[in-house]
């Protein structure tokens, strides 16, 4: 049932990598996709794997969660890797009429292909090991310095919020509404893309207004709740900076050098 | 600045209020005539009204009757055009103390869906305690004092939109009661849910009062307002009746020509009494008419 869907992907576990502070969990992710950008051959793709294999193995979350977040991309990391294989010259290593593929696309297509994943995989660790709201509390929190040159924080953060607590409401409503009218004879499902797309509106429309209806009584209820922005309003959970945190940190910036290291002396 | 003229927690002084014109010209009401039109009748009619501190007060009325504008007007969501009100010694046209009143005004809303903020239970109740800036572990106290007041406490982590309709409104409840009101309103809390839901939700309202709390209780059913200390009946913006519930409802001609059911056990009585039956005229509730009919068959030597 559409009920059930979970949102992001987050996997309730009580491990080391959960505990972590959100901010630094965003941090570090960072960190880890800019590292990717560096690395220039496969030692140091076997740095990034013993790394994340540390850190996917210290957050005890199944392996084949964290590899689910590839299924959606599959398509476009086999995509890249053809493109890769038979687009680099070089080195012929098998030939069939228009197509060839080379030594040096091999390579290409395998090394992309890994980049991808490590990225993939890598970012599928922050959300599987961090609730949706600590994550907007980490978000709000690292953007806070940017306020000063107008950017809303705190508004971005609620955003989100209400967004994640509203998405499952607007699905349960797209569902009601798509049954009452399959009910009164429209057809969602047969037809061509432009048709299938026709059959849509008249689902957008009342999907619409019953969202602005939502925003409207939500609106009113947060004001009655004493809702005045950011300013001045505390939170249930503070983001604490604790000994784990500072530990992470050392991690990072040994698995960071390891990198750099890597790609200045081989 | 604060008044204290009596007691009241609640002095509505000749209240007006009247949606903006251009509201009106959006089409938004049939029945107020052509848009742009000469008819443009105050949604609130000059109502002058007081509520007693820790009073349970049920308003009741057909469509469009201006309950939700009066109880809108109680916590400054929308202000007077005319008149004026006072919670608690704060007037709300005191643009200063905005959110003293609305810290003292908690309300619940119709529509469980749309009051809650959060995606998770406990954050929600949290909601409200955070924007009045109360330490984070004084809102962990709240949290687990106001969950547990509604019966909610072992779902403070679950998400909202997988609780039914009765828990949600609980979980509203729970949000507004964070907060540490002097009056929670409830706009027809209950129209949305199913009989269990509504029991669940009128248990609370039953505890609410036994706290001190004062209720303002918007409702459609006749049946939620038998227990209150007074029953104010609005009719086109403007109170129509007044009184205890055993008042109002011995009047059910009057009830009836502003459009309201009586409740049940009333309208059975009525009925009765038509038959010739010599009802006596207090009986409320359905409980009170079962115990009467027992006795009647009692005294007629039917067996007990
Ligand atoms: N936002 C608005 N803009 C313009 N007119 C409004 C608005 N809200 C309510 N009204 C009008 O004000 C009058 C009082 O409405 P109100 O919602 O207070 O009635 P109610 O007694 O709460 O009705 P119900 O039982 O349907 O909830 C009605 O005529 C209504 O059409
Ligand atoms: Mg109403």
């Amino acid at each position: 049932m559409i009920r059930d869907i979970t949102l992001g992907q987050y996997y309730p576990e009580y491990s080391r990598i959960h505990k972590l502070d959100p901010r630094l969990k965003i941090i570090v992710t960072l960190v880890y996709i800019v590292s990717l950008f560096l690395i220039e051959d496969f030692a140091g793709y076997a740095i990034a794997l013993v790394s994340m294999g540390a850190v996917i193995a210290l957050s005890k979350v199944p392996l084949r969660f964290m590899l689910r977040g590839l299924k959606p991309i599959i398509l476009i990391i086999v995509f890249t890797f053809t493109l890769n294989m038979l687009m680099t010259k070089g080195t012929i290593l098998w030939e069939w009429g228009f197509f060839r593929i080379t030594k040096e696309g091999l390579y290409n297509a395998i090394f992309m292909a890994a980049r991808l994943i490590f990225l993939i995989v890598g970012s599928s660790v922050l959300t599987l090991t961090t609730k949706p709201i600590k994550l907007t509390d980490g978000i709000e929190s690292l953007l806070k310095p940017f306020r000063r040159f107008g950017l809303p924080a705190h508004e971005l953060a609620m955003m989100m919020t209400i967004a994640l607590r509203f998405i499952p409401t607007l699905l349960e409503e797209t569902d009601k509404i798509m049954k009452a009218q399959q009910a009164r004879g429209a057809d969602f499902e047969t037809g061509g893309l432009l048709r299938r797309a026709k059959a849509l509106v008249p689902l957008l429309v009342p999907l619409f207004v019953g969202a602005f209806r939502i925003a409207q009584d939500l609106a009113m209820a947060m004001e009655a709740r004493c809702y005045r922005g950011g300013e001045g309003r505390t939170k249930l959970n503070m983001l604490k900076f604790r000994r784990r945190d500072a530990l992470a940190i050392g991690f990072t910036a040994l698995y960071l050098s390891g990198i750099v290291a890597e790609r200045i002396l081989l | 600045m604060k008044f204290t003229e009596n007691g009241d927690i609640i002095q509505i002084e000749d209240l007006v209020f009247e949606y903006g014109r251009a509201e009106a010209e959006d089409g938004y009401d049939p029945h107020r005539g052509a848009a742009g039109g000469a008819i443009f009748p105050n949604a609130v009619d000059h109502v002058t009204l007081c509520v007693a501190r820790g009073s349970f007060t049920a308003v009741i009325g057909r469509n469009g009757s201006g309950k939700s504008t009066l109880a809108k007007n109680l916590n400054a969501l929308l202000l007077p055009t005319g008149g004026r009100v006072i919670v608690d010694g704060f007037d709300t046209l005191d643009e200063a103390a905005l959110w003293d009143i609305r810290q003292r005004v908690g309300m619940v809303f119709q529509n469980p869906d749309n009051q809650l903020v959060s995606a998770v239970v406990e954050d929600d109740v949290a909601f409200g305690p955070e924007n009045l800036g109360v330490a984070p572990d004084e809102i962990r106290t709240r949290i687990r004092d106001s969950l547990a007041a509604v019966d909610m406490y072992e779902h403070r982590k679950m998400a909202p939109h997988l609780l039914s309709g009765g828990q949600k409104q609980r979980v509203a409840i729970a949000g507004v009661i964070a907060m540490h009101p002097e009056i929670i309103i409830f706009d027809e809390p209950t129209a949305m849910l199913d009989p269990e839901g509504r029991a669940e939700v009128m248990g609370i309202i039953g505890r609410l009062r036994k706290e001190k709390i004062t209720v303002v209780l918007i409702t459609h059913f006749m049946e939620e307002t038998l227990d209150s200390d007074r029953v104010v009946i609005m009719d086109r913006g403007r109170v129509a009746m007044d009184g205890t519930p055993a008042e109002i409802f011995s009047r059910t001609e009057e009830i009836e020509a502003l459009g309201l059911k009586l409740p049940f056990a009333v309208e059975l009585c009525a009925r009765l009494r038509e038959r010739g039956l010599d009802v006596p005229g207090d009986l409320l509730t359905e409980d009170e008419l079962s115990a009467y009919l027992l006795t009647l068959y009692r005294k007629d030597g039917f067996p007990a």
